[in-house]
């Protein structure tokens, strides 16, 4: 067996990770810091037989990719935070009519143009909430290099498994590092397509409960001749303002996803064994916090860290243990405490939430977080 | 014979919920005519429309039909193209969805003169959410936004697809179901991205307010304006005020060089891509 080894940036790993996991059409539109994703896809796409398309704006982009996940192909967009928020239309729109796409936003700082060659971590937020309306959502924040391509390949697997829209939260950072990787062997790796319709098209309606919360898709162009609206629809997928389907609609949108968050959900704990303060990080500041806790351990601190891999959502039961086993909860973010605010929900009084924000553009030190770990003892 | 349009339509989604006389219904009827020209498969075909009232168009039609966000149509028609270059793609849209919010996605859908159609119904108005004026509402003339007449400049949608890049650019009115419909399938013949106005008539919501609040008259206020091109051409600018000039404005086919816009041959897009797609395969 062949080993790839060679230097790849987080950006480019993400077009790697797509094309490996069948996506064949990428529409974008560019930005800082996510532009080197499009460049790579532009790339790579055509040797595949795929298609590239730079849009004339984000709106369109995200437009233009549902119409090509329709058409049967898997989709990728990606943006950073002023083009996430034009792309919210779109993308609630995805969430209606459930079409799988993937969209990842390189998060810098916010609101508006704010720091565009910076990191932050503004959009945990709009990651959730940044279309109107009530959906679910499924977030990844992969932290390191490797973890950007295998995560890649889960957010393609999960918008084909749940028929939604996911999101792909990098940073500035880790978009823009750099290191030899050894990517994973193709043969081996877990591709998920969507689930196609097995009756003929006069027995089939694209939003048929009967099949379960995720209902087979077919595509366009393929006999079954259906329609597709952002209007709330019965299962015929033709508009309808029943109090009743529309509201069972919605219970099922939000029920795939919940009753699924035990396959969904994704963290590691690191040193946590014998730790009574608990770091809890994602992404590129769960790098700090990783040395930190190993700092403080050598001072005899015990101290661990639980690293969520998938953001949203949240591993609930895991969460409420923590709040109460553990004498302090540091959570370091680059916003104003955005998942913070989530998780001092959890803790009520059970423990202490102890916040680290930096929204400066600079990345959280070791040392910022070893410091609230000692103002914990 | 009579045409059997049962053929093309979801008749369990008739009535339709247009106006009656509402000039929708003309569109709708000249479109599938000149799907019947083409002799397509009905499973070949993807309507896709905006918001608006001629956006529902697709939702009666028995083909693959996505109804999407407002003005954007295009941009999920460009992906359904070029994620499935064979099949045929068509575009409903009314003159706020495809030149106000959508402004940009057309501009840009002409520029890339990629192989679709797109049929604009022009009604001056926006009908659905209550005759509020548009970019193509004549001056002077009273909306439920410009109660004391509207002073916006109009958008000409001919001269913006040509100016933008479209290479089949025609209009014809909804008095002239004909005439629509051989510009529908000169379209849907065309190698490149056209554009078919249809001149329509919203008695309900502009009519009203401008004292054609019947179709007849709606009708008749659009066929009093019409001047054919041919004609139009032997006019003075002057007597061209607010007239709706009928005809096929260009037909430039793919091959010829646009010395109108830049020096540069142009290419139906779907197929340049294949040829971007021939150079990234090459072996070195």
């Amino acid at each position: 067996m062949k080993k790839s080894v060679r230097f790849y940036s987080g950006a480019e790993l993400v077009a790697i990770a797509a094309v490996d996991a069948g996506c064949r059409f990428f529409g974008g539109y560019p930005i800082t810091p996510s532009s080197e994703i499009a460049e790579t896809m532009s790339l790579m796409l055509p040797k595949v037989g795929g298609t590239y398309i730079q849009m004339e704006d984000e709106i369109a982009a995200m437009g233009s990719i549902i119409g090509a996940s329709l058409a049967g192909e898997k989709v990728l967009t990606a943006t950073s935070g002023p083009g996430f928020s034009l792309k919210q239309e779109n993308i609630g729109y995805a969430y209606m009519a459930e079409v799988p796409c993937v969209i990842c936003n390189v998060m810098r700082g916010g609101p508006s143009t704010g720091l565009p060659t910076a990191l932050a971590q503004a959009d945990i937020m709009q990651a959730k909430w940044g279309t109107h309306g009530d959906h679910p959502v499924i977030a990844l924040t992969p932290a390191y290099l490797e973890e950007i391509y295998e995560l890649t390949i889960k957010a393609f697997n999960f918008a084909e498994i749940y028929r939604m829209p996911i999101m792909l939260l990098l940073d500035e950072v880790i978009a823009h590092l750099s290191a030899a990787i050894e990517l994973p062997d193709k043969e081996r790796l877990v591709i998920k397509n969507r689930r196609r319709p097995t009756v003929p098209p006069e027995k089939y309606y694209p939003y048929d409960t009967a099949y379960g919360d995720v209902p087979p898709m077919a595509n366009f162009f393929e006999g079954y001749r259906f329609h597709v609206t952002g209007l709330s629809h019965d299962k015929t997928g033709f508009p309808t303002t029943d109090p009743e389907i529309v509201q069972a609609d919605q219970e099922r949108h939000l029920r795939k996803v919940n009753s699924k968050k035990s396959e969904i959900v994704d963290y590691e704990y690191y040193k946590m064994k014998d730790a009574d303060i608990v770091i809890f990080a994602y992404g590129s500041t769960a790098r700090a916090a990783r040395v930190a806790v190993d700092n403080a351990r050598s001072l005899g601190i015990n101290v661990g860290m639980m690293r969520l891999r998938v953001i949203w959502p949240l591993p609930d039961a895991e969460i409420l243990k923590l709040c109460s086993k553990s004498k302090a909860i540091i959570i370091p973010e680059m916003n104003m405490g955005q998942l913070s605010e989530v998780i001092e929900r959890y803790a009520a009084d059970r423990t202490k939430i102890m916040r680290i924000n930096h929204v400066g553009g600079v990345p959280i030190h070791p040392t910022d977080i070893l410091n609230v770990i000692k103002e914990a003892l | 014979m009579a045409f059997e349009y049962e053929k093309y339509l979801r008749m369990d989604k008739i009535p339709h919920l247009w106006c009656p006389g509402c000039g929708i219904g003309v569109v709708l009827k000249a479109m599938l005519r000149a799907v019947e020209n083409m002799g397509w498969n009905k499973d070949d075909v993807a309507f896709v429309s905006g918001i608006g009232c001629t956006s529902r168009a697709p939702g009666y039609i028995d083909c693959n039909t996505l109804h999407t966000t407002h003005g954007r149509a295009l941009a999920f028609a460009t992906g359904i193209k070029l994620a499935r270059p064979a099949k045929h793609v068509v575009i409903f849209s009314g003159d706020g969805d495809a030149t106000a919010i959508g402004g940009n996605h057309f501009i840009h859908a002409c520029r890339r003169n990629i192989n679709m159609t797109l049929v604009v119904v022009n009604n001056n108005t926006y009908g659905m959410t209550g005759g509020q004026h548009s970019p193509t509402t004549p001056i002077g003339y009273k909306t439920s936004t410009t109660v004391y007449g509207n002073i916006d400049p109009t958008f000409d949608i001919c001269m913006l697809a040509r100016g933008a890049g479209a290479s089949y650019v025609a209009r014809a009115t909804v008095n002239k179901g004909k005439q629509l419909e051989k510009y529908i399938t000169k379209g849907f013949e065309h190698n490149g991205f056209s554009v078919i106005v249809a001149t329509a008539n919203c008695h309900t919501q502009f009519g009203r307010k401008n004292k054609m609040g019947d179709p007849i008259s709606a009708r008749k206020w659009i066929a009093d304006r019409e001047i054919p091109l041919e004609k139009a051409r032997e006019m003075k600018a002057e007597e061209l005020k607010d007239r709706v000039i009928t005809g096929e404005f260009i037909t430039e086919e793919p091959e010829k060089t646009r010395w109108d816009n830049y020096n540069h041959p142009v290419h139906e897009y779907t197929e340049a891509y294949q040829t971007i797609r021939d150079k990234a395969q090459e072996k070195k």
